[in-house]
């Protein structure tokens, strides 16, 4: 128990971390264009990274009416729907969920939750946007290339990513695809150790790590993450360049390719799959720790309670963090592998759903019992909860050797992934849109377009992935471009496809309602306060809304207390904002 | 990928260290005060740009032990030979830990605000500096000439792949200690503004030194011979 002097916390200066030297815009180019203000680098972030997904939605599209209608419509070849599966794919995991979580939520949410002016590197930090933005046309210029885009799968697997026979294997397209993602990593390393390095560095007085809310923490661990596994890419693309462009056998084997032997001799693919993955799977969380951490914050806020187990939360995250280094090679079980080894990778996969089911709980008994509002991030958040479970319980089937290598190829690893780690963080991150949405632009979001939007992606996605399972058991592959004819696949496979296929059209068309949203409401939207959901953390705290240049008046914020006091029993109102000292005579033992 | 992974450990080390002064068991739901700052905030010692520069090490770090992972992974195969050694190299190897040392003369100098000595010490280190990355590629082009060429056999493609990229790096780092060379050259430049610069050159060198050390270690093959020796004793 900490007991305070009436007035005794008042009298704490706010003079902290010494204040920084903020740079000052000179011209309407560098205030909205070459900004180094964090908050206008996470809209540039966000707004490049939702463009860029719209793409990665319509090839998604295209791949179902190929598998719904096959041979149907013309200009979708073998080589195109490859084209089409890889570009989504790789869109989807780096550009978008990857760019929009630490770019965009990362830049705008870690100065304002921690009470800084803005990230401690700004000027790298404008960097890291203008290099992920070439990295994004890099990886556009592939579409426009002779020969397409690459259509090798978005894992890259060589041989055949660089041979003659898979899409843009010996034109530009594999080329254009390594090069991007080679200066997607150095772009991400500026904005990464900004994320990092302003958490440790950067905090307002009074905010220690654990006063940090959970959405900070999934944000810094992400990053610590990302800036640990996307040196594995970079690594396996700068090899596999180099085996494409100047004849090493780095991955390359001796092979035959059309009746021609090739130059290269020796190489290992099964090498690229370990440096591929040893990145890909940690991927997996840089994207679900970000997601989880907002969703705590979500659900306690528009629950009006503080977050259950705050601690296990924060450790939770760590552990993920940590495991889900040294699981890699359960993507690599149908590749071939020592028992001893497939044994390990199992039993720490597995280990994972502790941590995981841990956080799943503490979600759940945070709404147990709390004034629930059943606003939009709230249904977005419980929305998530949903699919991240059928996700994660998918994949401790996946994680188990004997049920991956019969399920690895088929449709019931392309319902589990999509479930997991597609459908549920782009649920946190509408969510998490409608939250912050009046912060960023003063204007609430519309919301009867909000629930259209809403019903009809969440029902939507569970009715396009969760029938894809079935496909799966059924034996129905994927990476196909066509089933054809088959003993084992009843025709009402077939029709399953044309629903999911239906489904997907809507679901993708019910966006266009999320995006006129976005416009429509900036400049007709309801008018917000300074926090309409009256919410405790610092970002809502802001002297202006949306919040000015340097985020903070004159005095930097001192905290008082941790992110959740929600609905404190003698408090006057149900929230106390993290900036109000405790007063007197109410002291903790009370409020506990 | 246990060179990764041995890296990754030591990492992680560090951060349950630093995470161990964290208070993370602390109960912040029960604390109203503001006195529970962190203390690196207000500690001199550890400005935001010197601890940016320990996780960048941090990130180049996992770059390199990822490619020695496939360094070793790669060997295991049967098309393996190894490549000589020029003895180049041995005074590249001299003049990049040269160039560390100046450089530590320098932080030593500026440290103590001798502006007359810091300005010699830094244009060593730098010309020290410069002249590794010509050794090297004077050392690239004796083996391009004795017939070592890239494509031949992985053990070449992975000498001229690790050389040039540790010489990219320290080509970064030579951008950086000359900028801060110039400034040490101009005129009223207070030398307490230039510490800190001469610190990170300085702890980058050493860092690139280091990782320089290992990667000749596993070119002339003394690598290889460590890591026989973990086998059999794992074995």
């Amino acid at each position: 128990m900490v007991e305070i002097p009436a007035g005794g916390a008042d009298a704490v200066p706010a003079a902290e971390v010494e204040d920084m030297e903020l740079y000052h815009p000179k011209s309407w180019w560098t205030k909205y264009v070459f900004s180094q203000d964090a908050k206008i680098i996470a809209v540039q972030y966000s707004i490049t990274a939702i463009s860029i997904g719209l793409v990665a939605l319509v090839l998604s599209w295209l791949m179902r009416l190929q598998l719904a209608f096959p041979g149907y419509f013309a200009f979708i070849d073998a080589d195109h729907y490859y084209q089409f599966i890889t570009m989504h794919g790789m869109i989807m995991v780096v550009y978008l969920l990857t760019a929009l979580f630490l770019g965009g939520f990362g830049n705008y949410l870690i100065p304002l939750m921690v009470g800084a002016r803005d990230m401690v590197f700004p000027y790298a930090n404008m960097l890291s946007y203008w290099i992920y933005l070439l990295a994004v046309l890099i990886l556009v210029a592939g579409f426009f290339a002779p020969g397409g885009p690459t259509g090798a799968g978005w894992t890259l697997y060589p041989p055949q990513s660089v041979l003659s026979g898979t899409p843009g294997g010996q034109d530009w397209g594999i080329l254009l695809m390594l090069s991007s993602l080679i200066v997607f990593v150095i772009g991400f390393t500026m904005g990464g150790l900004n994320y990092v390095v302003t958490v440790l560095q950067g905090r307002a007085r009074g905010m220690t790590l654990m006063r940090m809310p959970l959405t900070v923490w999934g944000i810094f661990t992400a990053t610590v993450m990302a800036l640990l596994a996307f040196p594995a890419l970079f690594v396996a693309c700068v090899m596999m360049l180099f085996d494409r462009l100047l004849g090493t056998s780095f991955f390359m084997p001796a092979i035959v390719e059309m009746g021609t032997q090739l130059q290269h001799a020796g190489g290992s693919p099964i090498l690229f799959q370990h440096l591929f993955w040893f990145f890909g799977h940690p991927e997996v969380y840089i994207v679900a720790l970000p997601a989880f951490g907002i969703v705590s914050d979500l659900i306690s806020t528009h629950a009006r309670k503080n977050i259950f187990g705050y601690r296990m939360m924060v450790w939770a995250i760590v552990i993920i963090a940590a495991l889900s280094f040294v699981v890699w090679a359960h993507h690599m079980y149908v590749s071939g592998m020592n028992p001893a080894f497939g044994f390990f990778f199992a039993t720490t996969t597995l280990i994972i759903a502790v941590p995981t089911a841990i956080k799943v709980y503490n979600w759940v008994l945070t709404l147990w019992r709390g004034d629930i509002h059943l606003t939009l991030p709230m249904l977005f958040a419980l929305a998530f909860i949903v699919t991240f479970v059928n996700g994660g319980l998918t994949g401790l089937f996946l994680g188990n050797v004997v049920v991956d290598v019969p399920l690895s190829d088929t449709m019931f690893v392309v319902a589990h992934f999509h479930m997991v780690m597609g459908v549920a963080p782009i649920l946190v991150i509408f969510g998490a849109i409608h939250h912050w949405y009046p912060k960023v632009t003063g204007r609430m979001l519309n919301g009867v377009l909000g629930h259209i939007h809403y019903w009809i992606t969440f029902l939507g996605a569970y009715a396009i992935f969760f029938p894809m399972h079935y496909l799966g058991l059924l034996g129905v592959p994927r990476r196909y471009y066509e089933i054809g004819e088959t003993s084992f696949v009843p025709p009402s496979a077939h029709t399953l496809n044309i629903f999911i296929t239906i489904m997907a059209l809507i679901v993708g068309a019910a966006q266009v309602v999320f995006l006129f949203n976005l416009i429509w409401s900036l400049f007709r939207g309801k008018e917000a306060s300074g926090n309409p959901w009256r919410a405790t953390t610092l970002e809502w705290q802001t002297p202006q809304t949306p919040p000015a240049h340097g985020n903070w008046g004159k005095d930097l914020p001192v905290v008082y207390r941790w992110a959740y006091d929600y609905s404190v029993p003698g408090a006057p109102e149900d929230f106390i904002p993290q900036t109000q000292p405790a007063t007197a005579g109410l002291t903790r033992e009370v409020m506990r | 990928m246990n060179v990764t992974l041995l890296f990754l450990a030591v990492i992680g080390a560090i951060i349950a260290w630093w995470m161990a002064g964290q208070r993370l068991t602390s109960k912040p739901w029960l604390e109203a005060s503001p006195v529970q700052t962190a203390t690196s905030l207000n500690d001199p010692a550890a400005p935001a740009i010197k601890v940016g520069l320990y996780v960048f090490l941090g990130v180049v770090g996992a770059l390199f032990s990822l490619f020695i992972s496939a360094y070793f992974m790669r060997m295991a195969s049967s098309d393996w030979w190894g490549m000589p050694v020029p003895r180049l190299l041995w005074v590249n190897t001299a003049l990049l830990a040269a160039s560390s040392a100046a450089l530590q003369w320098a932080k030593n100098e500026a440290r103590h605000g001798r502006m007359e000595k810091l300005r010699p010490a830094l244009a060593t280190g730098l010309l020290l500096a410069a002249l590794f990355l010509a050794g090297q590629i004077e050392a690239w082009r004796e083996l391009t000439a004795a017939g070592y060429v890239l494509a031949d056999n992985p053990a070449n493609s992975f000498f001229y792949l690790l050389t040039g990229l540790h010489g990219l790096h320290i080509l970064g780092g030579l951008a950086v200690t000359g900028r801060t060379t110039v400034r040490a050259f101009a005129a009223n430049v207070p030398p307490t503004r230039l510490r800190l610069s001469v610190d990170l050159c300085a702890t980058y060198s050493h860092f690139m030194l280091a990782v320089w050390l290992i990667l000749f270690a596993l070119f002339a093959g003394w690598a290889n011979d460590f890591v026989d020796l973990c086998r059999q004793l794992l074995n």
